[in-house]
């Protein structure tokens, strides 16, 4: 394996510059270091401290020559940003949940567009019932609207894939999506180290639009297409983003020699050397993750991490090198597909199955919907469980079996009447019944 | 109160001279319509595959060519998905002559307002936005980003072009459809004498509502008042609407060579008022010459012809008695049988 592969947990690299700055300020400050022309903005939960943030630097001329819009809805923000674009500025948002969702028209007519647009998402679950908390079923349910998505998995990325959005998405006229967990990253204060305007500046080039607005060369953007070449489009648009898989690294080897940090990849390996259990996961239960796999090897278990920053492209050799040595892949994915079964696995199996295939047999486990917190002692039954061959194909994290049972749930024929959601919630308040 | 004025937007009274042709050539050149001057802009060429008789381009045709002459060329236009987009741009060819671009059926308020907000950051605000979309992408799909267009007052003119239903999907109801015309989703069956009285939008009030600088009506009959209108438009900085009546042959059941009559009798009978409203108060009305009966303007399209069956087939007087007293609070409530 490849140097790279075994490199240490990022986290315990030398302690990095920077100060105890909450994520959202921290992300807004890069954000702002970027130069965006236009930020329409719609506040929800938990996005709003960025906006916010983006707004006080608006005003504080702090960020110059930006256009900072209050606009009514995110369906509004993504439009304003379709034309702030299309006109030739550098444009950002950010949003969650039921706002990702609200936007989803826009965001599909904005890939199609080939607009190179910048968007957060504090990724939080989708209702209902409406939830406000961590998890990754917002954006995976954008997974086809032809934006790059990239999942982080501590402030410190969150920070830094910014500037690589903005870079990536303009070199290749795709817009990117920086997802990062909310409450868990946006609304934690941690050491940051927010990249200085100076290297921003010498890392990320004015906007350069490929069209452009312009009444001195008119043309026209966003005319129909038939069937005579609508496969075409497509299929260009998917070999553009497919670019991402050797632009990403690259632009992330140069930022990281300008930052002093260790390149963000496509997808890290974390101790996978004699690694026959690897977990495979996305965004910020990696940290707690790899420190249970490190007392796991400690236990002399053959355990491994895979992180997965870059879903959409989907870098299926790389993942195809990472996991080469793996019998067993355990996917942990925050978000699923209700009726089927993960969203992240099946597109790993395909990968893998690619020959000369890696036969290794793969498990989804479904963990932190709604904001349950995926906590270091349910990842260590993980482990073992894992290690033991007692996982299921598909199963949820810390699912309360006897919460279901009181509720009328215990086999899975079982349908009682009235609300699933106010049945469980009255069941989960009332003393527990003797059995 | 400001005082309500009786006149055209153009201030040209064309019974007195004899036409109503806007290229008129007893008028003085200055007051004789952009569409008249050899060096127009030709904003919207000829090619599209607008229906004989579209009332629609009509319209777009001379407001994009009044708003290039009133911002020097320097103007990008922003389209909604519909009818006027479908005819324009059939890929490779686009009947554009501006810089246009077409994002979604219900967010053109907000595309053009990213459009000016990107050319303010730009410092390039000598560059002017006009958005446009029919009645569906205005009306009905559009509306709550355009509202937040003009309650934000960005700086764009938004035209709707008013043909009172989806033509383009095959005729349905919009909010913009008249009672008891006769669409797909509307259909006359009995009980049923078309769109249901006491429903739809008046969105030019709700418009002035927000306090935007300038808020209009206008006709594809009265083409020279159109283009006075979007000439004043464009003399404010802001957000500003333009209200558009553009008759549709298909969509009215009405021959194509009736247009701009039929335009003409929408206002003659009062159903559609012609007014200029700046910061929310009115402060011109079109007066009615020759006031006509609804009856005259109904009977001329298919789109009623239910109204006008004879009482055994069904025939409806005490509706087009209730469309009467429509178009008379029109003109009592505007004023609009002032003196010329």
């Amino acid at each position: 394996m490849a140097a790279t592969e075994l490199s240490p947990h990022r986290g315990a690299a030398p302690e990095p510059a920077g100060r105890a700055v909450e994520g959202s300020r921290a992300v807004a400050e890069t954000v702002a270091r970027c130069r965006p022309q236009v930020v329409p903005a719609y506040p929800i939960s938990p996005q709003t401290h960025i906006v916010e943030a983006l707004s006080a630097l608006t005003r504080t001329g702090e960020l110059e020559s930006c256009q900072f819009v209050n606009v009514e809805s995110e369906f509004g923000a993504m439009s304003l940003c379709i034309g702030a674009s299309a006109a030739g500025s550098r444009t950002y948002t950010a949003t969650s949940s039921q706002g990702l969702l609200f936007m989803s028209e826009a965001l599909f007519n904005a890939a199609g567009l080939g607009l190179p647009i910048v968007l957060t998402v504090a990724n939080r679950a989708v209702g209902a019932p409406i939830n406000i908390w961590n998890d990754q079923s917002d954006s995976f349910s954008q997974r086809d609207s032809g934006w790059i998505q990239l999942y982080a998995r501590d402030n410190q990325d969150a920070c830094d894939l910014h500037p690589l959005a903005f870079r990536l998405a303009e070199e290749l006229s795709v817009p990117v999506m920086v997802c990062m967990d909310g409450f868990v990253l946006t609304h934690a204060v941690e050491r940051i180290a927010v990249p200085e305007q100076r290297i921003v500046d010498a890392f990320l080039p004015p906007y350069a639009p490929r069209q452009v607005l312009d009444p001195g060369a008119p043309l026209s953007i966003g005319a129909m297409v038939g069937p005579e070449a609508f496969t075409e489009v497509r299929f260009i648009a998917h070999g553009r983003m497919q670019q991402a898989l050797v632009r990403f690294p690259e632009l992330a080897q140069r930022y990281g020699k300008l930052v002093g940090r260790p390149a963000v990849e496509l997808a890290r390996g974390y101790r996978l050397e004699g690694a026959r259990t690897v977990f495979v996961a996305l965004g910020s239960v990696l940290g707690t993750l790899e420190d249970v796999v490190d007392e796991a090897r400690a236990d002399g278990m053959p355990v491994g991490a895979v992180e997965l920053t870059c879903f959409r492209p989907f870098p299926a050799e790389r993942l195809r090198t990472l996991l080469a040595g793996a019998e067993n892949v355990v996917v942990i994915e925050r978000a699923f597909s209700t009726g089927a079964a993960g969203i992240v696995t099946p597109e790993l199996i395909a990968a893998l199955a690619e020959p000369p295939a890696v036969s290794a047999r793969s498990f989804t486990v479904i963990a932190g919907l709604g904001g349950r917190p995926i906590t270091k002692k349910a990842l260590r039954m993980l482990v073992h469980d894992a290690v033991a061959g007692r996982v299921a194909r598909f199963s949820f994290l810390g699912l309360d079996r006897d919460l279901l049972a009181r509720a009328g749930y215990g086999r899975a024929s079982d349908d009682p009447p009235g609300s699933t959601a106010e049945r469980l919630l009255s069941r989960l308040r009332a003393p527990e019944s003797p059995r | 109160m400001t005082e309500i004025t009786h006149r055209t937007a153009s201030g040209v009274k064309f019974y007195q001279v004899g036409s109503l042709a806007v290229g008129n050539r007893l008028l003085p050149r200055e007051q004789r319509a952009a569409q008249a001057d050899p060096q127009r802009a030709n904003t919207m060429i000829s090619g599209h595959r607008a229906c004989q008789g579209c009332g629609e381009v009509l319209g777009a045709r001379y407001v994009l060519d009044a708003a290039m002459r009133a911002t020097e060329g320097k103007l990008v236009v922003v389209n909604a998905t519909g009818c006027l987009e479908v005819v324009s741009t059939p890929f490779p060819e686009s009947a554009w002559r501006v810089p246009w671009l077409h994002s979604l059926f219900g967010n053109a308020p907000a595309v053009a307002s990213g459009v000016a907000a990107a050319l303010k950051a730009q410092g390039h605000e000598e560059i002017r936005v006009l958005g446009q979309a029919g009645d569906g992408g205005t009306v009905d799909i559009g509306m709550g980003v355009l509202s937040g267009m003009c309650e934000r007052n960005d700086d764009v003119l938004f035209v709707c072009y008013d043909n009172e239903a989806y033509m383009n999907t095959g005729v349905q109801r919009s909010g913009a459809t008249p009672a008891a015309a006769r669409t797909a989703t509307t259909p006359v069956a009995p009980g049923h004498p078309g769109n249901r009285f006491g429903q739809g939008k008046d969105v030019p009030a709700i418009a002035m509502a927000h306090r935007i600088p300038y808020v209009a009506t206008a006709s594809v009959a009265d083409l020279r008042d159109l283009e006075a209108k979007v000439e004043r438009a464009m003399q404010f900085t802001g957000a500003r609407y333009l209200h558009v009546l553009v008759p549709c042959p298909l969509g009215w059941a009405a021959p194509s060579s009736q247009t701009i009559r039929l335009a003409r009798l929408a206002t003659q009978c009062g159903l559609f008022p012609l007014f200029e409203a700046e910061h929310g108060e009115l402060v011109s009305v079109t007066p009615i010459r020759q006031q006509v009966p609804v009856d005259e303007y109904l009977r001329a399209q298919g789109r009623f012809a239910h109204l006008f069956a004879d009482q055994a087939a069904g025939g409806r007087p005490d509706l087009v008695a209730r469309i009467q007293a429509e178009a008379d609070r029109n003109i009592r409530v505007y004023g609009l049988g002032g003196q010329p």
